[in-house]
């Protein structure tokens, strides 16, 4: 499978993510500057790593929603390609249109830094295949803007089509109260495209990958995408 | 010609920093604040023929950048 990561100013996690699909793939991926104007040819994923592009300002993800390769993304996304957003990943796709709702200042103000259990909440996907429906798995989070909201209807829709792929819960898998770290809206850590070939989430699978770092409960992920593409 | 563009939540949104300054201003004996809604303000020079097209270029700005309106209302003020 051949990935492309593209980097921003201010993405600081594109490390991390080649070195989870490294081991997943064995295949390097291509690092793709924001100015570029299309994805090496190919391209089955693209991703968009976490950090701060454009150091957040205006909004999160906001000028990077509206990059030069963004419109190459874009169209990846309309030809069924896989596109991953993970943490400011995921608000440049809501930024972008490419999924629904907006990533608004986390409830209580402050940065969230931790380890942080998910509930599985979709399979039936090119991302999450390799989990098993219901499994609790143990990820990180650091975010400060990672409150997931959205208006009425698009909620409806994303739970009434099984868009949503992962929900905050404690060990137990018990969701709400100190379990959800941000205030997001029905728990929501992840939510798919009308289609399931764009995921974009808060939370960083790719930083669990390593038994030396605190667990591997995010391999399944890119596991799931070896098989896919 | 010299605009100014000002982006606020919509209501129902909740904005949890207007909260906090809400909170903040109570405690700085600040009395009779009801609520606080944070929003930002662009000043933004502009060129064009007459106001009718700044505006239309201003919103162009704001669909597309200035405020994201799934959560944000804006006002153009020429």
């Amino acid at each position: 499978m051949k990935s492309a990561i593209i980097v921003f100013p201010g993405s600081n996690r594109e490390g991390d993510m080649a070195r989870a699909l490294q081991q997943a793939t064995h295949h390097q991926p291509e690092m793709v500057w924001h100015a570029d104007h299309e994805l090496p040819k190919g391209t089955d994923l693209v991703v968009l790593p976490g950090g701060f592009s454009y150091g957040d300002y205006l909004r999160c993800g906001a000028i990077a929603g509206r990059a030069k390769i963004m419109d190459a993304v874009r169209a990846h996304a309309e030809r069924g390609g896989l596109v991953l957003g993970v943490c400011n990943g995921f608000q440049i796709l809501c930024e972008s249109g490419l999924l629904p709702g907006v990533l608004m200042r986390n409830a209580h103000l402050r940065f969230v830094c931790r380890m942080q259990h998910l509930r599985i909440e979709q399979t039936n996907s090119p991302f999450t295949h390799k989990y098993t429906a219901r499994q609790i798995i143990k990820v990180c989070i650091a975010h400060g803007e990672g409150n997931y909201e959205a208006d009425q209807a698009t909620i409806d829709r994303l739970e009434g089509d099984g868009r949503v792929a992962f929900r905050y819960c404690n060990a137990e898998g018990v969701l709400g109260g100190a379990a959800n770290p941000n205030g997001s809206r029905n728990e929501i850590a992840g939510i798919f495209s009308e289609k399931k070939n764009v995921l974009g989430l808060m939370p960083h699978p790719e930083n669990l990958i390593d038994p030396l770092v605190g667990g591997i409960d995010g391999r399944g992920l890119f596991e799931s995408l070896v098989s896919a593409a | 010609m010299k605009a100014r563009v000002v982006v606020t939540l919509k209501n129902g949104v909740l904005d949890p920093q207007g909260k906090a300054i809400e909170g903040a201003l109570t405690s700085l004996g600040v009395s009779d604040i009801a609520s606080v809604r944070q929003g930002k303000v662009f000043d933004i020079e502009i060129s064009a023929q007459d106001s009718t097209q700044a505006k239309q270029k201003l919103v162009t700005a704001c669909e597309k950048l200035l405020a994201n309106t799934v959560i944000e209302n804006y006002s153009i003020e020429i």
